[in-house]
C-alpha cells in the first residue's frame, strides 16, 4: 500500500515535471512579461526548492496525493514525501523532530504537546490546522433499502448487540417507510487503530446515552465482524446481506446509508452537512494559544442541517522554522493545502469536505504569520 | 648436476607450490564456509538480542506504564499485557493445529501418490504444480482466502453450526443462535493457512518417500505385500522422522503466517474453542501487523514482547521436533 502510493506519487511527479519542463520555455517565450508578474507578485516565492518531509495519518492519504501534485505542478524544484504511516506514528515522528510537519486525526495529548515544543524551534510549539474534513458515513447492506433514520442510541445499541434484528421496533419506528426484513444483524467494525473508529465511537458515546464504552481507535467490544482498514471493512460490508458498518464518506460506494437524527430532523452525510458541523463546534481547552485550531467537535449539536459524525485531519506545523528554506516550504505547502483550489483538489480525489472559506482565511493568515517570523 | 637431480628439485618446488596452492584454497573455503555458518548464529542471537531489549520495557513494566500508555490493552476492563498475550498464544497454535490437522494427512496423501501411484510422467508434472504452489505469496493466499473461499465456506459453516453445534469447536454464537455470517472465522484461517502450508509439507515427504531403499520394498512385495502393505510396513518406517521433520516445517510456516490471517479472520481475544465465530482468535503475528502502524512507542514494545512469545514457541516446535525425530532415527529402519 505504502510502497504503490509512493511509486504513485513518484510516477505523478515524473509525469508533472515532464510537463512543465515542456510547457515552461513556450510559455516564457511568449508572455514573459506576465510570468513574471505573476510569480514575483503571487502569494508564494517562486524560487521554492528542496524536499519536505511529513508522515502521519493515511486517511489524508488520497487528498495528499492531489495536494502534492498540485503544489508539485507550481514549484517544479520541491519534493514533498508523505509518509502515510498513521496518526500515532506521525505524532511521534514530529515530535522527535524528524518530519516538518505531521498528519493526525486526533489533537496531541499534553505529552505530545510538550514532545513538539521541544522538537520546534522558538518557544511557541506546534499547532493543529484542520485540512481534511470528511463526514463518516454509516453504511449498511439491506436489498431494496437506500437510507435508514436512526438516532445516535439506536445506532449504539445495535453496535453494542442489542438490537439483533433488522425489523426490530427500535429501527421500525424511525422508519415507517422502510421496508424491514427479518434478518439478523452483522456488525462490522474496524479491527485496526483507526481515526474513523474514534469519531465515530467518541459520536457515539457523546450523542447517545447507552454507549457504555470509553473512546479509543480501538473497537471496544467483541461483537460482530472485522476487518483491516477501510478497504477491509467495505469489502465485508459489501459481501455480507444484513451488515451494518461505519466508514470514511468518500468510500461509501452503493451501499445504503442512515441519515442521524440532529435536533428534530435527520440528515444525510454531505459536505456541506459536515462543514456545517464543524462550524458549530468550539476549539479544544488544551489548544496551545490562539493559532491552534484545534476543534473540539460538538458531536450534540442541534444545529440546523449538520452532520455530526465528522472526522477532522489536521495538519500539525511549528509555529517557528529557524531554517528560512523549511519553513517557507511549509507554510508554502500547507497554504496551498488550505487553499479553495487545494481544498478542491482533496473533494475531487477523495471526496472529503471543503473546509469553507472563514477557516481557510484564518488559516492563511496564521502560515503567513509563521512564515514572516 | 645431472639432468635428473634438476628435473627432480624443479619437480618438488613445483609440487610444493601446488600443496601450499591447494592448502590456500583449502583455508579460504573452510573460512568461508565457518563464516557462513556462524552468520547464522549471529543472526538468530541479533534477533534474540533484539526482540529482548526492546521488549524489556513492557516485560519489566507489565503492571504500570504500558497499560497506561497502550491504547489496545484496556486495563479498566481488567486485561493486561500478560492475558492479551495469553489469548493470542492460544489462537496462534489452534490456528496453527487447524491447519495441521488438515494439511498432515493431505500431504501425506499427495507424496505418496506422486513418489508410488503416479505413471512417471504425470508424478513429475504434479510434483512441479505443488512446487508452484509454495511460490504464491501469503498475500495471495490471504486475498483469495477472503474474496473468494470465505463465502463458498460460510453456507457449509452455517449447516456445521446447525446441525453439529453439539460440538464445541462448532458451537454458535449463544447470542445470536447462528455461527458467524460472513466466514470470517478460525477454522477459515486455518483451511487456507493448511493450503499455504500443504507445498512444503508435500515437497520434503515426497522427496524421503522417494529416498526409501528399494531393497526394503522389493522385500516387502516379495512377501507377497500389497502395495499399501509396503507402504505401510517400509516406506513409513523409513520416512517417519522426515514426515515428522516435514510436518514441523509446515507448522512453523503456519505459526509465523501472517497476512493470511490478517485477511480473513475476524480478531478477537478468547480462550474459546468455537471455531465458527467470528471476533474470538486471533494468531500473534496478524495482531502485530495489526496494530504497529498506529501504537505508540510503549505499544511497540509490547508488540515486541509478542514477537518474542512468538519467537519462543517456533523455537521450542523445532527443539521438540528435532528431539522427537533423533529419538524415532533409531527405529526408522534407516540404517
Amino acid at each position: 500500500m505504502k510502497i504503490s502510493t509512493r511509486t504513485g506519487a513518484i510516477a505523478t511527479v515524473a509525469a508533472l515535471s515532464f510537463l512543465v519542463a515542456a510547457c515552461s520555455p513556450s510559455n516564457e517565450a511568449t508572455d514573459d512579461p506576465t510570468t513574471d508578474a505573476s510569480t514575483n507578485g503571487g502569494d508564494t516565492p517562486a524560487e521554492l526548492s528542496g524536499t519536505l518531509i511529513g508522515a502521519g495519518a493515511s486517511s489524508q492519504e488520497a487528498a495528499m496525493e492531489a495536494w502534492v501534485a498540485g503544489f508539485q505542478a507550481q514549484h517544479p524544484e520541491v519534493s514533498v514525501n508523505y509518509d502515510p504511516i498513521g496518526s500515532g506514528g506521525g505524532r511521534t515522528q514530529f515530535g522527535e523532530g524528524a518530519t516538518s510537519f505531521a498528519g493526525s486525526d486526533a489533537l496531541m495529548d499534553a505529552e505530545e504537546y510538550a514532545l513538539a515544543a521541544e522538537a520546534c524551534d522558538g518557544d511557541l510549539g506546534a499547532i493543529h490546522l484542520p485540512m481534511y474534513i470528511s463526514p463518516i458515513a454509516v453504511v449498511f447492506n439491506l436489498e431494496g433499502v437506500d437510507s435508514l433514520n436512526m438516532d445516535a442510541d439506536l445506532i449504539g445499541q445495535i453496535f453494542d448487540g442489542q438490537v439483533t434484528q433488522w425489523n426490530d421496533p427500535a429501527i421500525a419506528e424511525q422508519n415507517p417507510e422502510a421496508d424491514l426484513p427479518d434478518a439478523a444483524i452483522t456488525t462490522v467494525h474496524r479491527a485496526d487503530e483507526s481515526g474513523t473508529t474514534e469519531n465515530f465511537v467518541d459520536y457515539l458515546s457523546k450523542a447517545s446515552d447507552s454507549w457504555p464504552y470509553e473512546v479509543s481507535g480501538d473497537w471496544p467490544n467483541d461483537l460482530g465482524e472485522s476487518g483491516p482498514a477501510t478497504s477491509g471493512l467495505i469489502q465485508i460490508v459489501n459481501d455480507t446481506t444484513g451488515s451494518i458498518g461505519y466508514v470514511d464518506a468518500s468510500r461509501a460506494g452503493d451501499l445504503g446509508t442512515v441519515a442521524l437524527k440532529v435536533g428534530d430532523s435527520y440528515v444525510p452525510f454531505s459536505a456541506e452537512a459536515a462543514s456545517a458541523a464543524v462550524e458549530a463546534s468550539p476549539l479544544s481547552e488544551g489548544a496551545n494559544g490562539e493559532n491552534d485550531l484545534a476543534f473540539e467537535l460538538d458531536r450534540t449539536t442541534t444545529a440546523e442541517g449538520a452532520y455530526p459524525l465528522v472526522l477532522i485531519s489536521y495538519s500539525i506545523a511549528c509555529q517557528q522554522y529557524d531554517d528560512a528554506n523549511e519553513g517557507a516550504l511549509v507554510t508554502g505547502f500547507l497554504g496551498h493545502i488550505a487553499s479553495a483550489e487545494g481544498q478542491q483538489a482533496a473533494a475531487d480525489a477523495a471526496g472529503s469536505s471543503p473546509i469553507g472559506d472563514s477557516l481557510s482565511s484564518r488559516i492563511t493568515a496564521i502560515l503567513d504569520e509563521i512564515a514572516a517570523a | 648436476m645431472t639432468t635428473t637431480e634438476e628435473d627432480a628439485r624443479a619437480e618438488s618446488a613445483e609440487s610444493s607450490l601446488t600443496a601450499r596452492k591447494h592448502s590456500i584454497a583449502n583455508h579460504t573455503f573452510a573460512g568461508i564456509s565457518t563464516g557462513a555458518a556462524s552468520l547464522i548464529l549471529v543472526t538468530l542471537a541479533a534477533v534474540a538480542t533484539f526482540l529482548l531489549i526492546e521488549a524489556w520495557p513492557a516485560i519489566m513494566n507489565s503492571g504500570g506504564e504500558v497499560h497506561d500508555r497502550v491504547d489496545w490493552i484496556d486495563a479498566e476492563r481488567g486485561e493486561s499485557l500478560v492475558e492479551i498475550i495469553g489469548f493470542l498464544i492460544f489462537g496462534t497454535l489452534l490456528i496453527s493445529a487447524i491447519a495441521l490437522a488438515i494439511a498432515a494427512p493431505l500431504s501425506t496423501g499427495v507424496a505418496l501418490f506422486i513418489s508410488h501411484f503416479a505413471p512417471r510422467k504425470l508424478a513429475a508434472g504434479l510434483g512441479y504444480l505443488i512446487d508452484l504452489l509454495a511460490a504464491i505469496p501469503s498475500v495471495v493466499y490471504g486475498l483469495w482466502g477472503a474474496i473468494v473461499v470465505i463465502p463458498v465456506l460460510q453456507p457449509l459453516f452455517s449447516w456445521l453450526g446447525q446441525n453439529l453445534g453439539w460440538i464445541p469447536l462448532f458451537a454458535p454464537d449463544p447470542a445470536t443462535g447462528t455461527v458467524s455470517s460472513t466466514g470470517r472465522v478460525a477454522l477459515s484461517a486455518g483451511i487456507v493457512l493448511a493450503i499455504m502450508i500443504l507445498p512444503i509439507i508435500t515437497a520434503v515427504k515426497r522427496e524421503v518417500f522417494l529416498q526409501t531403499p528399494l531393497l526394503h520394498q522389493e522385500a516387502a512385495l516379495a512377501m507377497g505385500a500389497t502395495r499399501w502393505e509396503m507402504i505401510q510396513m517400509a516406506v513409513f518406517p523409513f520416512g517417519r522422522p522426515g514426515m515428522i521433520g516435514a510436518t514441523m516445517l509446515g507448522l512453523g510456516r503456519a505459526l509465523g503466517e501472517t497476512m493470511a490471517v490478517y485477511m480473513i479472520l475476524s480478531p478477537g481475544l478468547s480462550y474459546s474453542l468455537a471455531v465458527l465465530q467470528a471476533g474470538q482468535h486471533n494468531t500473534i503475528a496478524a495482531n502485530i501487523a495489526l496494530k504497529f502502524p498506529e501504537t505508540n512507542s510503549s505499544g511497540v514494545s509490547a508488540l515486541i514482547a509478542m514477537g518474542l512469545a512468538l519467537f519462543l514457541i517456533t523455537l521450542l516446535v523445532n527443539m521438540t521436533a528435532r528431539w522427537v525425530v533423533s529419538r524415532r532415527a533409531a527405529f526408522s529402519g534407516a540404517n
